[in-house]
């Protein structure tokens, strides 16, 4: 990157003062007006949380911002000049520096690689100054940067670390984090939150999108809301200032939603009677790689109607096994017993046909295929099974009418069934991956990451229907980097760390500050007294 | 939210259906009209730089190849082998495979084709004869495609260099049969042995017209059905446009991916039968008429459509057809059309990359 070997820093524009500013900005597509005659500010020394629900347009500024499109209507300013961003590299230039919702890695080339893609091609990336300052970064935010893995073997969440700590590592005037603290841990979240703090006291302009409204009050001088496209409202530096958390996240709540009413639950689940054992992994181990974390020797239980938690920070083997039970990853060691039914030789398709469900955290790389409709995605599983296929020959009606119940069940913000699923925002393809595994008859669901991306009302949608779903019966393995989540969803709760199930604890709703410490300690090794494994 | 939530706002203008199909024709003649007219163009050009005046070839090209009786019966003829190219290609680039190794496994089957039937006639009924010759074609071709296939699916070695090499491979070893094995004793140009007229594909009503074409435009709808309405096709698809989410929805992607190569092989394969069983008799040496490099540009250019591909390979048909007798008569080499087609590329490119500036917007 071009400005990896400055060593004296931009001079940044006095506090307060306008960075970057969008001036009645439109922006349209096909079916969707995704930003409707906005118009924000986002000053120097500020961090500026924009909120909004599932496609209200969030990304769709960022991307402006990043280059990555251009407005329809309307136009960008830089320190109060109109400019045209038509590419990331002009963006770049400007000072912006973005951080997307979904990683923009090369999945092929090593960490290193990626951060020093863009760098100027004739001379050498000054590896040493990098390693020092990722070390710097290490330090100072417990980001984790290893240099010399192969970024597609990472995790999401690892992935999402490598980039905020790409966009740290420029020196820049404005800083956009969309839904950077998805994947993190509340640990994780908290240290960027202080950071950015930091940076804006230095001058920095920084653009926040979250769905936690608890971060917004805390980590936001300033709040600006969407609501379908449109500016629904903003609450200033002294007014947030002025207000108690709980009022300010009313008062959010209040304009994002026009309501009140968070939806959220807040009521810990009832635990129920176990029923018989519906998923049972014995002795699980599969194969590692440079960085990527092998298994070793897990072992678990889920009954029936039940729901096991998986706590543990994210890259911790969260992901590989869940992939070795869904029979995604050849496993060294090991079985994974289906209702008492060996099925460690079975391919995915026949665990889905026994009634297995994995939901995976990656939405796009594996979830969903971009290019496809809508409706294509919601059978993407199911391919050549009726009532969608007869006779191997596709059902268009049927399969639309399948796309539109569950577009309308699961609130799916779309222009329609067809429209190509990578047109949709993050949250709500999400909310298509979720419909996907949670429609039909199923036994046994792994749920990596339900909720990430999704805003409040649609999280606690999401997490009644996983309760609907162990009410009815089926064994769940909730695997999560929210420990509310699983506080409020988990029967029990496994801690997972290095590859390994450090403990698994009876989740007791009553005493969530004991569960955390106990959790906590867990991830970090120690060996805690309560341990019921 | 509720449920009429999830209708979102929409422009006004840009509601209905019929606007979006409007939308949809003015973009297909803005993709393939376009580039098509700009390559007849800018080739012009080129014939004007040369001093030949490219309406006079144009118009002569368009007599001979369309509307000239036998001129358009040797059109269709042209047809059958590009057709059954285009159609192994439609299943390989709708999958996401690069074959470019179709002009190998044409030979090949070509060959295979050529050595077998004169050997069976006379043994056995003349039309099972021709299936044989067209079933032996399209295993040949596969087989020739069974290295690449498993590379790319087992060790995720690229095919595009691979099947490029299986080509060269092809191509000689097309030669080698029939210079050293299959080679036909009574005659002093290497050559394998002819098939009579009579006994070759029979010809469509009183026209010199092969029947290869009816199999042809039928492979090329089948391959189309099948691969945008069928659970195999989009089991494809699916691959193509993103192995890991196929893998994660359960299909078998090595499996699929050399399905993929030996159906598309198959069908060149079965392309070099149609034209020796149906049109040439034999395969004599160093004959290798490249066809595949000419129908990748017409797929692309149909956006891997079926009705799409017959129309352009139908046009282009015609302008190799026309384009030979103007070699004699205006003077203009029939390599005139390797300079059309390459224009046409340039031009396809050209219009993606207008097209993608255009959906970032802006003004
Ligand atoms: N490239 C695109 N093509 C078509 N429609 C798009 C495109 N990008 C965004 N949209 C539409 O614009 C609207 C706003 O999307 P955007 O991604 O900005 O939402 P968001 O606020 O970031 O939501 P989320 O919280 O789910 O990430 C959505 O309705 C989406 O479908
Ligand atoms: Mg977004």
């Amino acid at each position: 990157m071009r400005d990896l070997a400055r060593t004296s820093l931009v001079p940044l524009p006095a506090k307060g003062v306008e960075a970057v500013g969008l001036v009645s900005v439109t922006k349209r597509f096909p079916g969707v007006v995704a930003v409707d005659d906005v118009s924000l500010g986002i000053r120097s020394g500020e961090v500026h949380v924009l909120l909004g629900e599932n496609g209200a347009g969030k990304s769709t500024i960022v991307g402006m911002l990043a280059g990555l499109q251009l407005p329809d209507e309307g136009h960008l300013t830089v320190n109060g000049v109109p400019v045209r961003l038509a590419s990331p590299v002009e963006s770049l230039a400007a000072g912006i520096n973005t951080v997307f919702q979904h990683v923009m890695l090369v999945p092929t080339l090593t960490v290193f690689e990626n951060l020093v893609l863009g760098d100027a091609w004739w001379h050498r990336p000054p590896r040493a100054l990098i390693e020092a300052r990722i070390a710097e970064l290490q330090r100072d935010f417990g980001l984790r940067v290893p240099l010399d893995a192969i970024t597609g073997d990472l995790s999401l969440g690892e992935q999402q670390q490598i980039e905020i700590a790409r966009a740290l590592l420029r020196e820049s005037h404005v800083l956009i984090l969309d839904e950077a603290t998805s994947m993190l841990t509340p640990q994780g979240a908290d240290e960027l939150g202080e950071r950015m703090r930091r940076l804006a006291e230095r001058g920095l302009a920084v653009v926040f999108i979250t769905h936690k409204l608890s971060e917004a009050y805390r980590f936001g001088d300033r709040i600006s809301v969407l609501k379908q496209g449109r500016f629904a409202g903003e609450i200033g530096p002294d007014a947030l200032a002025a207000m108690a958390e709980k009022d300010a996240v009313d008062e959010m709540v209040q304009l994002m939603f026009g309501s009140s009413d968070t939806g959220l639950a807040s009521a810990a689940r009832q635990s129920r009677p176990r029923g018989a054992c519906s998923l049972k992994v014995s002795g699980l181990s599969t194969q590692g790689g440079v960085e990527e974390m092998a298994l070793s020797d897990i072992s678990l239980e889920v009954f029936a109607g039940e729901i096991l938690g998986v706590a543990g920070i994210d890259g911790n083997g969260q992901k590989q096994m869940a992939e070795a039970i869904a029979g995604q990853r050849p496993v060294t060691a090991g079985t994974v017993e289906l209702e008492s039914r060996n099925v460690t030789q079975e391919s995915v398709g026949k665990r889905r046909e026994l009634g297995l469900r994995y939901l995976t955290d990656d939405r796009l790389m594996e979830g969903s295929v971009g290019l496809f409709a809508v409706s294509e995605n919601t059978v993407l599983k199911e391919i050549g099974a009726p009532p969608f296929w007869s006779y191997g020959f596709e059902k268009p009606a049927r399969i639309a009418a399948h796309a539109r119940d569950l577009i309308q069940r699961f609130s799916v913000r779309t222009p329609g069934e067809a429209t190509p699923i990578g047109h949709l925002s993050g949250g709500n393809i999400q909310k298509v991956l979720l419909g996907r595994e949670l429609s039909g008859a199923a036994k046994v669901v792994v749920f990596n990451k339900p909720t990430y991306g999704l805003d409040m009302q649609n999280i606690a949608a999401s997490r009644q229907r996983i309760r609907d779903i162990a009410e009815g019966g089926m064994a769940v393995l909730l695997i999560s980097t929210d420990l509310d989540e699983l506080l409020e969803l988990a029967d029990r709760i496994a801690v997972m760390d290095r590859g390994r199930i450090c403990g698994v604890l009876d989740n007791d709703a009553t005493q969530p500050a004991e569960m955390r410490t106990a959790i906590g300690r867990l991830m970090v090794g120690e060996a805690p007294a309560e341990v019921d494994a | 939210m509720t449920a009429s939530d999830t209708q979102t706002a929409t422009t006004p203008s840009n509601g209905p259906v019929e606007v979006q199909r409007e939308a949809r024709l003015a973009r297909f003649a803005v993709m393939t009209l376009g580039p098509i007219a700009a390559a007849v163009i800018a080739s012009g050009l080129i014939l004007v730089v040369f001093g030949i005046n490219p309406i006079t070839y144009y118009t002569f090209v368009i007599e001979r190849g369309l509307f000239s009786g036998l001129g358009l019966e040797q059109t269709l003829t042209r047809m059958a082998p590009l057709l059954f190219l285009a159609a192994g290609l439609i299943v390989a680039f709708r999958a996401g495979i690069w074959n470019l190794g179709v002009d190998g496994q044409f030979l090949l089957g070509a060959v295979a084709s050529a050595a077998l039937a004169p050997a069976l006639l006379g043994v056995l009924p003349g039309w099972i004869v021709l299936l044989m010759g067209f079933v032996l074609a399209g295993l040949v071709g596969a087989v020739w495609s069974v290295l690449p296939a498993l590379l790319r699916a087992y060790q995720g070695v690229n095919e595009i260099i691979t099947t490029l090499m299986m080509t060269f491979l092809g191509v000689s070893l097309a030669n080698v049969l029939v210079k050293l094995v299959f080679l036909d004793p009574k005659t002093t140009v290497p050559q394998t042995r002819t098939i009579p007229v009579p006994d070759r594909l029979p010809r469509l009503f009183d026209s010199t017209i092969s029947s290869g074409l009816v199999w042809a435009v039928a492979a090329v709808l089948l391959v189309h059905v099948v691969m945008t309405r069928t659970a195999f096709g989009l089991k494809l698809r699916t691959v193509g446009a993103n192995p890991h989410a196929a893998a994660h929805a359960g299909l078998s992607v090595p499996r699929l991916t050399v399905a993929v190569f030996a159906i598309s092989a198959a069908f060149a394969g079965l392309a070099g039968a149609s034209e020796i069983l149906g049109v040439n008799g034999n395969v004599r040496a160093d004959w290798n008429p490249a066809y595949g490099l000419m129908v990748i540009p017409l797929v692309f250019l149909a956006r891997f459509h079926g009705v799409g591909s017959i129309i352009l390979i139908f046009f282009y048909s015609a302008l190799l057809i026309g384009s030979e007798s103007a070699a004699r008569r205006v003077g203009v080499p029939q390599d005139f059309t390797l300079v059309l087609v390459a224009t046409l590329l340039i031009f396809l490119g050209l219009a993606e990359w207008l097209d993608h500036r255009r959906r970032k917007g802006g003004g």
